[in-house]
């Protein structure tokens, strides 16, 4: 067994809203092992940025820890910070809005060089820069280009260089391609697939698309309303979710073929507000298999049902 | 068959801009029957929603012209209707509904003014039978009845999706137009959301075009499809071959950049390059420059559209007799 990079626990973040306390992310434990890929899901508000977010550091924790490689992120001093920030990277949702529009390429990649001085001589680091764009597919003559001069594609490929200019050994990657065409999508999956096995990296993918996140990830975890309800390996959340809340939505996924589909189960209503939530289990108000009054009253814990395969739910 | 609701013939939509004109819709031809839906598939700048502005009037002039081509809509060709003949027919025998549910409503009003004005404009009721019908759209989509008094803010995502079908379908139109209609929306959301117009379009019998870019969406609700790209319909065919015998070297590679939820494939085999610049479309076929099976012809003339079967065309040469044979 791969051993643990990153372990989460008792994760949670509360923000306070003028409505009350926003419980965007509410105990999550999980881990992610060694130069594997966890995918994380969920629809809009359901805390999986939040989550990314904290583990990069860039959101302060209400209350539990991330620990990196054994050690605490939250409680490290400014130096072992530094440090361990060259080890966590993150790749942004939108390529459209995360490079800074007044830098150029070079600029963008070599900003994270200056600031941990890694390269002494000025042409050793412009030659790791032209190095690095290369590995990501990114032409030499784009060396001096702004982002606005490049399309999504492209652009995304300039925020996966910065990620990975400092050889991290985890990269938390949100939304990578949610931005993308398909075409472009399929390249940019296949370019985070060759680095992972190039430079063995550790992912955390954070997507709303699950033939995204099925395709690239070892495990995968849902998230709803805050809540984590199920964490398994990619195969068995397709074949045999068991939370109700991932059989609906393996089964929204629209799939591109001529086979017959499936009973499609279809949701009442929409996802609830996070904001000073209920005793009992998030899906409640839209569960089909819902048991009262347990369902409503207690709050589900997270269970190991089969060995690796944990669900969140009074019926399991 | 049905009747032939909509044909359109060469229609070429152009962007006259500083940097050079854009051909955004280029010569396509397609058509669709009563009741049937169309899915409208390609990447971003295809021409999709330029194609949909055009059988619309819509296209923002200048810079945008339709500058050829028939629409032909129910016999009668529209691009020859007046400003005012055009207004009778959009929004009441065509509607749309655009892609971003977030902007399409406007803010200040309450939902059932939105929903009552279009019911007042186009038919010949008073105040409250227009009310009396906006209560009984907004309960075929699913929003309960007291809700129409509330703005858009107060609505999700889906509900106010919802609300927008429920504005285009409002006066029975024969056809709609749906841009992207789930693309901004969640995939539990964007399930209902389907489903609700799956329902409505067997409900009032309507043709309907469906705008996507994503090709699990059309083989949900699509009858025949149409594949754009750099403003050409490179292959149009009914559901069946498209899906099972896809033709066009740009469809082909379509299907193999998006990751099957059910099957387990390692890699994915993406179309290499990029859509090329609007200003600066390669001569010959637009495709020649990524294409797999490119070869010298393709690089001269667009090539002329086969048919290879009576529901399914495509524009390649691979296809074309004596050339295609040639290079298998």
């Amino acid at each position: 067994m791969e051993k643990k990079l990153l372990e989460v626990e008792n994760l949670q973040k509360i923000f306070n809203t003028p409505r009350g306390n926003l419980h965007a992310v509410d105990n999550i434990n999980f881990f992610v092992r060694e130069g594997e890929t966890l995918g994380l899901v969920g629809e809009s508000g359901c805390g999986k940025t939040t989550t990314g977010r904290m583990i990069v550091r860039l959101t302060q924790p209400t209350s539990g820890r991330i620990l990196f490689q054994g050690q605490d992120i939250h409680t490290l001093n400014k130096k072992q910070l530094k440090e361990t920030r060259r080890n966590i990277q993150m790749v942004f949702q939108d390529p459209f809005s995360s490079l800074n529009p007044r830098m150029s390429v070079s600029d963008l990649i070599k900003e994270s060089f200056d600031i941990h001085k890694v390269y002494k001589k000025e042409k050793e680091r412009d030659e790791r820069v032209l190095e690095i764009m290369e590995v990501v597919g990114l032409s030499p003559r784009l060396v001096n280009s702004y982002p606005h001069e490049l399309d999504g594609g492209r652009r995304q490929r300039v925020g996966i260089a910065r990620a990975i200019a400092l050889n991290p050994k985890c990269i938390v990657l949100d939304e990578p391609v949610s931005a993308l065409d398909v075409s472009v999508q399929a390249q940019i999956l296949n370019l985070l697939d060759r680095l992972q096995d190039e430079f063995k990296l550790t992912y955390l993918f954070i997507a709303h698309d699950l033939s995204v996140v099925k395709h690239v990830s070892d495990r995968i975890a849902v998230m709803y309303v805050g809540k984590m309800v199920e964490l398994t390996d990619y195969k068995t959340i397709f074949k045999e979710p068991l939370h109700p809340y991932s059989r609906a939505l393996i089964s929204a996924i629209p799939t591109p073929n001529l086979k017959k589909k499936e009973e499609r189960i279809i949701l009442e209503g929409d996802v609830p507000s996070p904001i000073n939530p209920g005793p009992g289990c998030r899906f409640y108000p839209r569960c089909r298999d819902r048991i009262d009054p347990v369902c409503k009253e207690t709050e589900p814990e997270m269970r190991e049902v089969k060995p690796g395969h944990f669900v969140a739910c009074h019926r399991e | 068959m049905g009747n032939k609701i909509l044909e359109i013939k060469g229609l070429k939509v152009h962007y006259i801009t500083d940097d050079g004109t854009v051909p955004a819709v280029d010569g396509i031809d397609m058509e669709i029957e009563e009741g049937e839906t169309l899915g409208l598939v390609g990447e971003t700048g295809a021409g999709k929603t330029t194609t949909a502005l055009g059988i619309m009037n819509l296209v923002p002039d200048p810079p945008g012209k339709i500058v050829d081509g028939e629409i032909i809509f129910n016999g009668e060709n529209l691009r020859a209707k007046s400003r005012e003949a055009y207004r009778q027919i959009r929004g009441n025998k065509i509607s749309m509904i655009f892609q971003d549910p977030m902007t399409s409503l406007n803010p200040v009003y309450t939902v059932f003014d939105q929903l009552t004005e279009v019911i007042k404009l186009h038919q010949n009721v008073n105040s409250g039978e227009a009310l009396e019908r906006a209560k009984e759209m907004l309960a075929k989509v699913g929003i309960p009845q007291e809700r129409g008094e509330e703005y858009p803010h107060q609505f999700s995502g889906g509900m106010k999706q919802r609300v927008l079908i429920a504005i285009a379908l409002a006066c029975n139109p024969a056809l709609l137009i749906a841009d992207e209609p789930t693309t901004a929306l969640d995939v539990t959301i964007q399930a209902q959301v389907l489903e609700v117009m799956k329902d409505l379009k067997k409900q009032f019998n309507m043709a309907m075009i469906l705008i996507t870019h994503d090709l699990g969406v059309v083989s949900e609700i699509c009858e025949k499809v149409a594949i754009m790209y750099a403003g050409k319909i490179v292959e149009f065919a009914d559901l069946e071959s498209l899906f099972t015998n896809p033709s066009h070297p740009y469809t082909v590679g379509l299907f193999n950049s998006i990751p099957d939820p059910e099957e387990d494939v390692t890699k994915l085999t993406p179309i290499k390059g990029l859509i090329p610049e609007p200003t600066e479309l390669p001569p010959g076929c637009v495709f020649n420059p990524r294409c797999p099976d490119v070869m010298d012809i393709c690089k001269g003339e667009f090539p002329e559209t086969v048919e290879l079967s009576p529901t399914h065309r495509v524009a390649c040469y691979k296809y074309h007799q004596g050339i295609g044979g040639e290079n298998k």
